[in-house]
């Protein structure tokens, strides 16, 4: 039945409402998506092949670009951070920020952006066009759940290789700020090295690490989500790809402060 | 006197739409166990949607789907789980996972579903793969580097392999040149025969029709409007399928553009 005209006046409410229950069935359709794809890694049947195949796509072949993001990232912040500081006599409390930076922020923010590039879309692309050919029908007549085979491999992947790659970030930017320092603003590289150690906590990591595997679960999901919710042939496989980048990288800067303000508030 | 038993398969009062347009309106259609049905019909009027709710992958918004008498649609997830192991369906597109190799298509229910070792897994495939007349050489090939109609028979192998008891064949001979339709053609009705289930089929393709089908059913603006014995086809005096089988733009059926 077609809604009744509505005066001109009244026009704009409409299209705000629509919006509006346009985003909250959105983020229905997200959630009910995440809690069958949790549903899906907690109960059999697993796919142990297809997680240690994504094991090595999301997390292996993701080293290289996160560690060169990482190691550049560092050295950038390493020199921003010994400018700045030269302004109130600080350059020496350089190594600590540049941890800290790195471990708290950086690391796992940078890590999951360079993932929700190359993994959500990827991700997205496969199962959008496994959708657009059938293939997410044929596994169904196959008796096969697709959150089983495909879903659930994914986010259990991703949830754990993000918090070892930002470990490895952490390393690596760590490194990179060392290199500059040492290198560049003639710092002592064992001091360096024993300021950074000294001043870290253990809960500058852990809370990186938590937040990596938050970031990663949403990686992973969005690719899915997108991916399997594709519609409309290369067309809507291509929308998916876009979609699934975009609402990764927009849910992790969103996560990141969240969990920033919970752990802080501690 | 004994009850006789219910249809393999029937669609009870289904219906389905997408937003504003009605495909299915109350269908009622049933296929006796043993006997192979084709659906024929013009573009747009809910074939494929008819096989798709059988084989579980649309949900009807109103009606029942039934096999042996026992409502599926709304059956608990562990139930439809069990009854899906019981159908093979051969897509339009042949919908072979493209990261797997021939054999692993083929055995991909055995080895996910049904919990076969991959090696016995890989030699029933095999087997199947020669049902088909595929040869050994192709097992460890994966799907882009085999032809059309390849891909189209080891989409019936992977169909065939668990010995269902429902196949659904979705536009099997479609893309495909006449000679390597017939030969599609020829081998479903093998498979049919020797596995001695049930059949429905979806098609365009009067020939094919003609070769699978037991009965024929056409479907019209999501309704069952003829429904006869395959033989019956050219003589069924009915307005829709006069004017579909003789390819005529005028009559009943408006052109879908």
């Amino acid at each position: 039945m077609d809604a009744a005209p509505l005066p001109a006046a009244l026009t704009p409410f409409r299209a705000v409402g629509r919006a509006v229950l346009g985003l909250l069935i959105q983020v229905g359709s997200v959630v009910l998506f995440a809690a069958r794809g949790v549903l899906a890694m907690l109960k059999p049947p697993w796919f142990f092949g297809q997680f240690v195949r994504q094991l090595q796509t999301i997390g292996y072949f993701s080293l290289p670009v996160v560690g060169l993001t990482a190691v550049f990232t560092g050295a950038a912040l390493a020199l921003n951070i010994y400018t700045g500081g030269g302004r109130f006599n600080a350059e020496q409390i350089m190594p600590q920020i540049v941890a800290l930076g790195i471990t708290r922020e950086l690391g796992p923010v940078l890590a999951a952006l360079m993932l929700a590039g190359r993994v959500s879309a990827a991700i997205a692309a496969e199962i959008g066009a496994m959708r657009a050919t059938e293939q997410i029908d044929a596994m169904q007549t196959l008796s096969t759940d697709p959150f089983h085979y495909l879903i659930a491999p994914r986010l259990a992947a991703a949830l754990v290789t993000l918090p070892l790659l930002t470990m490895t970030a952490d390393i690596i930017g760590v490194a990179g700020g060392w290199f500059v320092a040492t290198k560049a603003l003639a710092f002592n590289p064992t001091v360096y090295v024993r300021n950074t150690w000294d001043f870290l906590q253990s809960w500058d990591v852990v809370s990186g690490l938590i937040k990596a595997a938050v970031f990663g679960f949403i990686v992973a999901l969005m690719g899915c989500y997108h991916g399997l919710n594709a519609t409309g042939g290369a067309r809507g496989v291509g929308r998916a790809t876009t979609h699934a980048v975009v609402s990764a990288a927009i849910l992790i800067f969103a996560a990141d402060y969240l969990l920033t303000s919970l752990f802080t508030h501690r | 006197m004994s009850t006789p038993p219910p249809p393999k398969l029937e669609w009870r009062g289904v219906r389905k739409s997408f937003e504003d347009a009605h495909v299915l309106r109350g269908l009622d259609l049933s296929v006796a166990a043993g006997r192979s049905l084709v659906i024929i019909g013009a573009s747009g009027q809910g074939k494929s949607v008819t096989i798709k709710t059988a084989a579980g992958l649309i949900l009807p918004d109103a009606g029942e789907i039934l096999y042996d008498g026992e409502i599926v649609d709304t059956a608990d997830s562990r139930t439809r789980a069990a009854l899906s192991g019981r159908l093979g369906m051969l897509f339009q597109s042949g919908a072979l996972f493209d990261s797997l190799s021939i054999w692993e298509n083929v055995a991909f229910r055995l080895i996910n579903a049904d919990g076969v070792a991959r090696k016995t897994a890989k030699a029933r495939a095999i087997e199947a793969l020669a049902r088909v007349r595929l040869g050994r050489q192709y097992a460890d090939l994966y799907p882009s580097e085999l032809s059309g109609g390849m891909q189209k028979r080891v989409g019936l192998a992977r169909a065939v392999v668990s010995n269902p008891e429902i196949i659904f064949f979705d536009e099997p001979t479609t893309g495909l040149d006449p000679i390597t339709a017939a030969a599609i053609n020829d081998l479903i009705v093998q498979q049919v025969r020797d596995l001695g289930c049930t059949a429905v089929s979806i098609t365009h393709d009067l020939a094919s029709a003609r070769t699978i089908g037991d009965e024929i059913a056409m479907l019209h603006d999501g309704r069952i409007v003829w429904r006869g014995q395959a033989a019956d086809l050219d003589r069924s005096g009915d307005p829709y399928v006069d004017q579909f089988i003789n390819g005529r733009s005028d009559g009943p059926i408006a052109a879908a553009f």
